[in-house]
């Protein structure tokens, strides 16, 4: 077994009174891809988030390399691609202002090119120079879906990647996912669609309503 | 660093500029404000000489605080809040980006306008100079500390309200040394010792606010 890069141990995370999960560990290595299971309030996007380093957990670490991500949060950054509910899109520039900006606070050095190839890959050629707020919902998660191609980080946590994805996207995105896996990248998502996943080492992290009753299958 | 500090800065101008009646509305707010003292007061030019650089101070401060409220606030609505926090660059340079961003909005106008409006108070030559000097090295002063009440009271309900009353205390020395020192060269006296106090606390609030704003912003935004 390679060494894990990613590592979860005893993780606990409370929301206002309740507590979500404790004691939940796992760990990640490379070319592998975590599923996150569990019903509407049992602390999917808080695991995600927590992972990401936006939500403070309770107890417990997060280890990236061995080393906690919140003591290396510029190198753990680096490595990460955290896309959640929000697009995290400005709506009154376009799509491809978008995308550059993000590219260059990433510090990856991407040409215009690359960002236009980016955004064809995902259908939207002919909205390049058309400010976000007027493409449909899809189209908007497309434009934040594009962020994958551009940024080179390994680690990538999708929180409901594939809503309002139409089925062609849907596909485009598995096989991004597939590729990203393949390519020795990392993956955890949610998602209630019923999609085929197959990609890589696959794990299935399913939470459940109580805290403690998380349960870790690999397949 | 300076190409994050650019790429925020600039960012944020054309969201500006694409919004530019916000942008607008502070200017005009200053400008009206600033004018409303002369026909309130009345026309008498001793008077109104008098109190010209504490009314353009204290309309600076209040325009300043308008659009303070969206400094971050719509980053955060829209999610790209939590995309700049997981960028691998320092926190508080993006804050800083911000910051200077806001300045260059709402502050710079500020400082341009000011001498227009002194000549609505009979104020002269060196007082206008100096009228434009203090704004300009006190108007960052105000986008600074703002940013750490803009950053404590993100996502809270009526938080516009709450920004005033945590801010406009902060803003206090900036008023007086800012003011003093318009008075100062007025009767005469230098107003170096008001200016390097000024300068003073532009380094201090340059240093130590982006890294209070960064560190409330990851509270809020939890």
């Amino acid at each position: 077994m390679d060494k894990a890069l990613l590592e979860v141990q005893a993780l606990e995370c409370v929301r206002g009174d309740k507590q979500l999960f404790s004691e939940l560990s796992f760990s990640l290595e490379a070319s592998s891809l975590l599923h996150v299971h569990g019903p509407n309030g049992s602390g999917k996007t808080t695991l995600l988030r927590a992972i990401a380093g936006l939500v403070l957990q309770e107890q417990g670490d997060i280890c990236w390399n061995g080393v906690p991500t919140s003591k290396q949060k510029d190198e753990f950054n680096r490595e990460l691609l955290y896309l959640g509910h929000h697009y995290g899109l400005k709506f009154e520039l376009t799509g491809y202002e978008n995308l550059k900006v993000f590219a260059n606070l990433s510090g990856s050095d991407i040409s215009e090119h690359e960002v236009e190839a980016a955004l064809a890959r995902f259908g939207l050629a002919h909205c390049v120079e058309l400010p976000v707020k007027v493409l449909s919902q899809g189209q908007k998660r497309r434009v934040a879906l594009a962020r994958l191609l551009l940024q080179r980080s390994k680690l990538w946590i999708l929180d409901e990647p594939f809503v309002a994805l139409d089925v062609a996207a849907v596909d485009l995105l598995l096989d991004v996912i597939k590729a990203h896996v393949a390519g020795g990248g990392m993956v955890i998502l949610t998602t209630h669609q019923e999609v085929a996943i197959d990609a890589g080492q696959l794990q299935h992290l399913h939470l459940g309503e109580k805290p403690g009753a998380s349960t870790v299958e690999q397949h | 660093m300076l190409a994050t500090l650019r790429c925020i800065v600039m960012r944020d101008l054309t969201l500006a500029m694409r919004h530019r009646s916000d942008v607008l509305t502070t200017v005009f707010f200053f400008i009206i404000v600033v004018s409303l003292f002369p026909l309130g007061v009345g026309p008498e030019a001793a008077l109104l000489r008098e109190m010209a650089a504490g009314v353009v101070w204290v309309a600076a401060l209040l325009a300043s605080m308008l659009s303070l409220t969206r400094l971050f606030a719509d980053d955060y609505n829209d999610g790209t809040l939590e995309q700049l926090l997981m960028v691998p660059q320092p926190l508080s340079l993006i804050v800083l980006g911000k910051v200077l961003a806001h300045w260059i909005i709402s502050g710079l106008p500020l400082v341009l306008m000011s001498p227009l409006l002194g000549l609505q108070f009979g104020l002269e030559g060196d007082e206008l100079i100096m009228l434009m000097v203090t704004l300009l090295i006190g108007t960052p002063v105000l986008s600074l500390l703002g940013a750490i009440g803009a950053a404590l009271t993100l996502g809270l309900r009526g938080g516009g309200v709450l920004v005033s009353l945590l801010v406009l205390p902060l803003y206090i020395p900036v008023l007086i040394f800012g003011a003093g020192a318009v008075t100062a060269s007025a009767a005469g006296m230098g107003a170096d010792g008001h200016l390097s106090l000024m300068g003073a606390i532009l380094l201090l609030a340059l240093v130590l606010a982006p890294w209070a704003s960064a560190a409330a912003l990851r509270i809020s935004v939890e």
